[in-house]
């Protein structure tokens, strides 16, 4: 594999030394090259996303320098780009044309970024592996026998494997974090509204949250910062405060940090080499002044269940609106419930169907207090010992995922044992709590992922840290086949 | 009530709110128009949309409350009611859950005195109402199982308003439904126009033998969009369930509809009664919070309400309960009456007018009473001309009155042109009379001497000697002071 030098894309394009249609074309003759083994795009843009790039390219002409200016990136399929195939890795979407564009994909496009392709994605984004795609399963690009993870499968293969810089993907209740962690690159989880969700395909409303993966925090910063803010077609989205310091991030203090260690997040079931990636960045931290506190997070236990059941309660819901009478794909029938129940037996994966019904379930006559009600009641204690915790020490850290990348194909029969896989990710999601995921070294010759949790609205913060321990370690420059 | 059973009756109100744009996203709210044209991303339940609520509704909502002297809740949330229908589009209905944003109130109506034993006000008391969005329609296309939606109606903003099962017999339900019309109208948050589906109610009803304190099954009757109708479906549904019952039948719980074509009701097949539509709170969503200093803004910015201006206007100006509901049909026409009946100086002889002859030219003409362009100030002028003696009543309604509204003049000016202004002048109308018993000795001489009925000829003929200008007391007068002269 022959890596980009993205790194050097911001400079030589701020040189002039580099125009971004021709950064574009070496994506796309690079892409091609690998496609066909990983599988991470869904459609390729118009021209590659062509007419962004000679925009760019005028606004660099005229003097703008930096930020996302002129930088390629892939968007997961999820959300809409107005006039382009909008697809959610599912069939019931064939020939969906959105008329509208999402707000974080607008403010990309107004920082000057390139979109050059929809990314692939588990259907709707439910899953972990990125399998459960209408358009086939990605592969991991450190070994194309396992699953990149999900599901913003796409969007993480396609930063791993040097397709762009960046990419854009959105996160449930671990969907940028795992497949960040699978792939060895770094994936921003911001605090619940500090990304607008106008323009995303809702799959649980009360969770969903866009998020950036990048090689470094620093450029994750670059795109939280063209992104983020409030926006008044999603009345739950917030400003995040110190937004303007995301720009020339500088590097968190470590001296006297508090980092926060929950003994459930390295208990027996995580696999050793993974623990000890974890312990090594711990050591790397305390190296440099942080103190390591150990600590418990006893919600850790629940969380897997209260997530399932909330999610497939709101994901029932939000998938009902796919129904063959608007827009989409229609199966015929005879009146409008046949056309209805047809097209959504053919278009929707066993994945979603499964969700559906588990979540029709919750919220039926009956079981709506012992599984949602009680879910909703968890999601609080959920939320109380992060807040605790957190009240303890600056930030949390721990794994992002028990196991490393596991083989396609492993754990598609089994849905709980692929549920697991979350176990980390899920609980931050729930308490809406900002979350980055790191890579920590390999395992296996895998990439391990390492999960730092912050306060509510203390994304900045976050990223710095990030970007701290970016600069005293350098996991991050890791690439598959060992270039770095 | 035949067979010694009670009625039972519950309405449900639905009021599409007079809103500029829909509930959750800034489409136009109004009513027809080619299908499918103030549509969205948001009412098209388009992936990736979201609801934002819509503030004048909670105003509008709130300004109920206040007026049912409900309870407004600070905190309210809003949920999902899910079901499959092609006119939901985004497959359930964004709907308040168990708190409501209006909770409690009662409204006052005239109860019926067959059920209640005598005449009088009865005061009915309101569960709730809640914010909610209307749903877009259906329509069958000639093909069979071709079915077409418009969803210009989706995501316009509804309050339900549900009431107690207060009510004892159809014409309570009539009535209720008939002071809420002028109440929400009156409010100015609903146009109140029941043709077009803005003011529309469900009613429930069951039957119980008289004195037994446990209710009866229930049936549902939906989609009342009259008056009339709901009157008559029930009054339907009471000699059917009462015929069951006496038949020692029982009464099924079911939803039915009216079908007005063959005056009954119908079993409504498709939405069936036990369904389960897994609500569950809105999560695009955050809680309803009101501050309670708006709330109490709100309060005190209430208009008068209708039947608080029917009772000053009885106490006031003596008028019966039939003309106060006519004039409070709509607050145009209220506002109306309470400005003419300042301008002319007497409330009765405007609601005359009112109900009489403006009301036949509104009718004739349709339209609105602004769209008349006749001020009451005008009116009321035309109005003080008759009062004074100045004009007579006949002449100001058949010849005065319609030249009202084409003619640009004051009602004084176009009797002037008219030749229709009384002449006062006593000097004239003495030479008039005189000059009528110079021309009639006889009868003159005859009326002198007792003979009273031939006062009545003499002065028809100085009023037409003066040609309809007099004023017929004055004649009076001056008739009998020129007979004692002589």
């Amino acid at each position: 594999m022959q890596p980009l030098p993205w790194e050097a894309a911001r400079p030589g394009l701020d040189a002039g030394d580099l125009a971004p249609e021709a950064l574009l074309r070496m994506a796309r003759e690079h892409l091609e090259r690998e496609e066909p083994t990983l599988g991470a795009l869904q459609q390729l843009l118009p021209e590659g996303g062509g007419a962004w790039a000679r925009a760019a390219h005028r606004r660099l002409r005229a003097g703008e320098r930096g930020g996302l200016l002129g930088l390629p990136f892939v968007v997961k399929d999820n959300f809409a780009l107005a006039g382009h195939p909008m697809g959610c890795g599912s069939r019931i979407l064939e020939g969906y044309r959105p008329p509208f564009t999402a707000t974080v994909v607008g403010r990309l496009l107004e920082a000057g970024a390139v979109p050059i392709a929809s990314a692939r994605m588990d259907e709707f984004a439910m899953g972990s592996s990125g399998e459960y795609c209408a358009g086939g399963a990605t592969r991991n690009p450190w070994d194309p026998s396992r699953v990149p993870g999900g599901s913003s499968s796409g969007p993480a293969v396609a930063v791993a494997a040097d397709y762009v810089p960046f990419a854009l993907g959105s996160d449930t209740g671990g969907s940028v974090r795992l497949p960040a962690g699978f792939c060895g690159v770094s994936g921003l989880r911001p605090t619940f509204g500090v990304l607008s969700r106008w323009g995303i395909a809702a799959m649980a409303s009360s969770l969903d949250q866009a998020g950036p993966i990048a090689r470094s925090a620093v450029l994750l910063a670059e795109a939280l910062h063209a992104m983020a803010g409030r926006d008044s077609l999603d009345i739950l989205s917030v400003d995040l405060p110190r937004r303007d310091a995301l720009k020339d991030l500088g590097p968190a203090r470590l001296r006297g940090l508090r980092v926060g260690l929950p003994k459930e997040y390295l208990g027996p079931g995580v696999h050793p080499g993974i623990r000890e990636r974890v312990q090594e960045a711990m050591s790397s931290l305390a190296g440099e002044g942080a103190d390591i506190v150990e600590l418990s997070l006893p919600s850790t236990e629940f969380s897997i269940e209260t997530y399932y059941l909330l999610c497939t309660s709101e994901v029932s819901s939000n998938m009902s609106r796919y129904d063959g009478m608007r827009f989409g794909r229609r199966v015929g029938g005879e009146g409008p419930r046949s056309v209805a129940a047809h097209t959504r037996d053919a278009g929707f994966g066993a994945e979603v169907k499964r969700r559906i019904l588990l979540g029709s379930f919750c919220l039926s006559r009956g079981y709506y207090d012992a599984f949602y009600l009680r879910a909703q009641k968890a999601r609080t204690l959920i939320r109380q010992d992060f807040d605790r915790a957190l009240r303890i020490v600056d930030v949390l850290a721990g794994p992002i995922s028990p196991t490393p990348p596991f083989r396609l194909g492993e754990k598609t029969r089994d849905p709980l044992e692929m549920y697991l896989a979350d176990i980390f990710t899920v609980g931050p999601a729930l308490a809406g709590l900002p979350c980055v995921s790191l890579p920590a070294g390999l395992a296996d010759g895998l990439p391990v992922g390492l999960q730092f949790i912050a306060r509510s609205l203390e994304d900045v913060f976050l990223l710095e840290l990030a970007h701290a321990f970016q600069q005293i370690t350098s996991h991050h420059k890791l690439r598959p086949g060992g270039a770095s | 009530m035949g067979a010694g059973f009670e009625a039972v009756i519950g309405l449900e109100v639905h009021v599409q709110l007079r809103t500029r744009s829909k509930m959750f996203c800034a489409c136009e709210n109004a009513f027809g128009g080619p299908p499918n044209v103030r549509t969205c991303p948001v009412c098209l339940g388009l992936p990736g949309a979201l609801p934002v609520p819509n503030q004048e509704a909670v105003r509008m909502a709130v300004l109920l409350g206040h007026a049912l002297g409900a309870e407004i809740r600070e905190e309210s949330w809003f949920y999902r009611k899910q079901y499959f229908y092609p006119d939901l589009p985004k497959g359930f209905q964004i709907t308040q859950g168990p708190v409501a944003v209006v909770e409690g109130g009662s409204l006052e109506i005239p109860g019926d005195p067959e059920v209640r034993g005598g005449p009088g006000p009865l005061r009915i008391r309101i569960e709730r109402a809640h914010l909610e969005e209307d749903a877009g329609k259906n329509f069958h296309g000639t093909r069979a199982g071709e079915t077409w939606v418009d969803l210009n109606r989706a995501g316009v903003p509804l309050l339900e308003i549900v009431g107690a099962p207060d009510l004892r017999s159809p014409r309570e339900a009539q009535e209720t439904l008939k002071v809420l019309h002028r109440l929400v109208t009156a409010l100015g948050i609903c146009d109140g126009n029941m043709e077009e589906g803005a003011f529309r109610c469900d009613a429930n009803i069951s039957l119980r033998p008289g004195g037994q304190e446990a209710l009866g099954t229930r049936v549902e009757i939906k989609n009342l969009n009259s008056f009339n109708h709901l009157r008559r479906a029930l009054a339907y549904e009471v000699a059917r369930q009462t015929a069951l019952l006496n038949a020692g039948e029982k009464v099924g719980a079911e939803t039915r509809g009216w079908d007005a074509s063959s005056g009954e009701t119908l079993p409504q097949r498709g939405k069936e009664a036990a369904m389960d539509y897994r609500y569950f709170p809105e999560p695009d969503l955050p809680p309803l919070r009101l501050h309670r200093d708006w709330i109490q803004a709100l309060r005190s910015s209430l208009p008068e309400l209708p039947e608080a201006r029917r009772a000053r206007w009885t106490a006031r100006f003596e008028l019966g309960p039939d003309e106060t509901a006519t004039l409070a049909q709509s607050p145009e026409f209220a506002d109306y009456f309470d400005r003419l009946a300042e301008a002319c100086g007497d409330g009765r002889s405007a609601a005359n007018w009112m109900l009489g002859d403006l009301s036949r030219v509104l009718n004739a003409r349709g339209g609105s009473l602004e769209a008349l362009g006749l001020e009451p100030g005008r009116l009321g002028e035309l109005l003080r001309l008759v009062s004074s003696g100045r004009l007579s009543l006949s002449s100001a309604r058949e010849q005065v009155f319609p030249r009202l509204f084409e003619d640009p003049g004051s009602p004084g000016e176009i009797a002037e042109r008219l030749g229709l202004s009384q002449v006062r002048d006593p000097e004239f109308v003495a030479e008039t009379v005189r000059g009528v018993l110079a021309a009639h000795p006889a009868q003159a001489a005859q009326l002198r001497q007792g003979k009273e009925a031939l006062r009545g000829f003499l002065v028809g003929k100085v009023l037409k000697a003066g040609g309809g200008r007099l004023d017929p007391v004055q004649v009076h007068e001056i008739l009998a002071k020129e007979l004692a002269r002589d």
